[in-house]
């Protein structure tokens, strides 16, 4: 019986079983941000620890970064985190992707970026989306801070195996359906709660015809699942992403290669379950509520409690209707949005951004809407620059801006107001999720958050902008 | 390093409404601007617990008869989404010493177990009873055996909660954080380590 790709990395990286019956695993990637490591290192310097293997930890700032004047934090709480970062990083030695290094960014863009995120690696962040590194068949997870302290202090961890389902996505996606519809309708099928257990293992013609930033954004949104990680099992293309990036080894890249590949699952892999799906049903999806299960597609009507299956669906319905103020069983497609943001570490790549200007060029935001455009990193930002793609988000009256999460959970000065309703690029929709305690979000994929912008109301980007059979991408 | 075996958590509970009840909603974000956990208690739950003008809501953990209550009675896929200890560490400041719910996200049960608070599972039904028990009579002290796996309380009431056996063991042998056993198992680690190309 063959192996999956989980259970390949796993068996690699166990060091051995603990008392508890959990496992011992090395962790081969350690990444850190301001957010949740200051106080990890607290508790390292209490107890009179060192870190281990400061070569295997990268950090870098995102969470609380401005994006205008980045260096500048106006909040004296955001500049006691980016000192504490540095003081940090410089005590224990640890690479550090600072705001002076050109290579700063959200800490799930700069990992594959630097190609610091490999096949076959364990990769372990403070943060929970860490899961967007499996993207390159890493089985990569969020952390709390005490764990946090114990793989800067062992570089290991004290795990559970977790259950592998695979999630098949086959067929052609139609027109106008891009990497973050897939996702957004695979949580509304299994549920935010589905992938409890589980690590989620993507494959099918979908996900192999998907390019590494899409397999990116699916990835990202594993824990919207559940699912502690996900990964796309590496093949031709993710050794191409990587060849030449500043921490791959060069020297005998081909056996380099030839080992990352050798961690795909094998074709007889057993799994704990197994879903498929037509990528024919899949449509542009929106959230209508405050979870990111709360999906439908942009032609639906927003869910009725009265129509609910039983009281629990009904109260739920009801608690994230009375949040949303959102009319019940009216078509999702018309609602006024008063912001849109596109970034985050879910579609804040390149090629959300290109894929983007192409469609907004010509064209204006809609007035009274507030829409900004935030790229992932440093380097995406120059990468967007060398393409011209500010100006045409300018042009469209988007205001671009500096590297960061941004509007994602508005650590930062980027927040809602009120209740201001946003067409977001990200991956949450949580109450106050983004900065304001009664702001509205509503997931999307850039381009739908294009099309709102544009609109000014939630709308359907394949009627916006025309797209259909032959003018799509991926 | 040698840590204190939680073997029941006694106290009076209060009982927090709500499925998939986030950590932005147990620690707004706007709270983690912080280099240290101190003072994040009286953050718990802040969005639900005050309006918009800082004025205290009708929240249960408002209800002067549930001050004081060390142990958290909730619903189904508590704590999920961010990743971030702050809740936990928010929570166990603010004076829980367990949970009980329906059920709760990974990775916060594990942020949760590691600061000794352990957090059980019961049925919809007999989290309801133990609501109903201490909205009866918030004074009543109920009692988490977490060796036995039982909720009591002195009505007679006797719940069964169930918690990964790892877990359960971690606490009641005094082994919840593991950062010891990690350390010890050292020669290991740099053994594996060795096998591997990238480390
Ligand atoms: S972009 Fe959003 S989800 Fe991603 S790391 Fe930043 S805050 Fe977290």
């Amino acid at each position: 019986m063959g192996k999956s790709l989980f259970q390949k990395v796993w068996d690699a990286h166990a060091v051995g079983t603990l008392a508890d019956g959990r496992t011992q695993l090395l962790i081969g990637t350690h990444l850190i941000h301001e957010v949740t490591s200051p106080q990890a290192f607290g508790m390292l310097r209490d107890l009179g620890l060192g870190v281990k293997f400061p070569e295997r930890t990268f950090a870098t700032v995102d969470h609380i970064v401005p994006t205008i004047d980045q260096d500048a934090p106006q909040d004296p709480l955001a500049a006691d985190m980016m000192t504490a970062l540095r003081k940090n990083a410089d005590d224990f030695g640890i690479t550090y992707f600072d705001l002076a290094s050109g290579k700063q960014g959200i800490v799930h863009v700069v990992g594959p970026e630097q190609g610091i995120t490999q096949p076959g690696t364990t990769i372990a962040c403070g943060d929970s989306h860490t899961a967007t590194h499996g993207a390159f068949g890493a089985i990569a997870f969020g952390i709390g801070t005490t764990q946090v302290r114990d793989v800067l202090a062992s570089q290991t961890l004290a795990l559970g195996a977790l259950k592998v389902r695979r999630i098949e996505v086959n067929g052609d996606l139609r027109p106008g359906v891009y990497a973050k519809d897939v996702i957004l309708h695979i949580i509304r099928l299994l549920g935010a709660k589905g992938g409890i257990g589980y690590a989620y293992e993507y494959a099918g013609d979908v996900f192999g015809r998907m390019s590494m930033e899409e397999r990116m954004t699916v990835c990202n949104m594993s824990i919207e699942g559940g699912a502690r990680c996900g990964y796309v099992n590496p093949d031709a293309k993710t050794v191409a992403y990587l060849k030449g990036r500043p921490y791959v080894d060069m020297d005998d890249f081909d056996a380099t290669a030839a080992r990352w590949l050798s961690f795909a699952s094998d074709a007889d892999a057993e799994y704990d379950d197994v879903v498929t799906i037509d990528a024919a049903d899949i449509e542009p999806s929106v959230t209508w509520g405050i979870s990111p299960d709360h999906g439908i597609s942009i032609n639906e009507t927003i869910p009725d409690p009265a129509t609910a299956e039983n009281p629990e669906q009904k109260a739920v319905i009801d608690e994230a209707l009375a949040y949303m103020k959102l009319p019940a069983g009216t078509p999702v497609k018309g609602i006024e949005i008063d912001v849109a943001f596109i970034g985050s570490c879910t579609n804040g790549r390149l090629s959300d951004f290109r894929e983007v200007a192409r469609h907004i060029k010509g064209r204006r935001v809609a007035p009274g809407v507030k829409a900004i455009a935030v790229p992932g990193s440093q380097i995406v930002a120059a990468q967007c620059e060398q393409e011209g793609l500010p100006e045409i988000f300018r042009a469209a009256g988007f205001e671009w801006r500096g590297a960061g999460c941004s509007m994602c959970l508005a650590m930062n000065p980027d927040k809602l107001i009120g209740d201001q309703l946003c067409a977001s690029s990200s991956n949450r929709n949580f109450k106050g999720r983004q900065g304001s305690p009664t702001g509205r979000t509503i997931l999307m994929s850039p381009v739908m958050v294009a099309a709102a912008a544009i609109e000014g109301r939630v709308a359907d980007a394949r009627e916006v902008f025309g797209i259909s059979a032959g003018s799509a991408v991926a | 390093m040698p840590l204190d075996p939680v073997k029941q958590v006694t106290g009076r509970a209060v009982f927090v409404p709500g499925a998939d009840i986030d950590t932005d909603r147990i620690i707004p974000a706007r709270f983690m601007k912080c280099v240290t956990f101190d003072g994040l208690g009286e953050f718990a739950f802040y969005d639900v617990r005050f309006d918009d003008k800082g004025n205290k809501t009708d929240h249960p953990l408002n209800d002067p008869r549930f001050e004081g209550a060390n142990i958290l009675l909730t619903g189904v896929n508590f704590g999920c989404g961010s990743s971030r200890e702050h809740a936990p560490q928010s929570l166990r400041k603010f004076g829980f010493d367990a949970v009980i719910a329906e059920s709760f996200a990974e990775i916060f049960f594990g942020n949760a177990t590691t600061l000794a608070m352990p957090c059980v599972t019961a049925s919809a039904a007999d989290i309801a009873a133990l609501r109903d028990a201490v909205a009866a009579d918030p004074t009543v002290e109920i009692t988490i055996d977490v060796e036995a796996l039982e909720v009591r309380a002195p009505s007679g009431l006797a719940i069964p909660v169930q918690m990964p056996e790892s877990a359960r063991d971690a606490l009641v042998s005094g082994r919840w954080d593991p950062i010891q056993e990690l350390l010890d198992n050292d020669a290991a680690v740099q053994a594996r380590a060795k096998e591997l190309h990238y480390v």
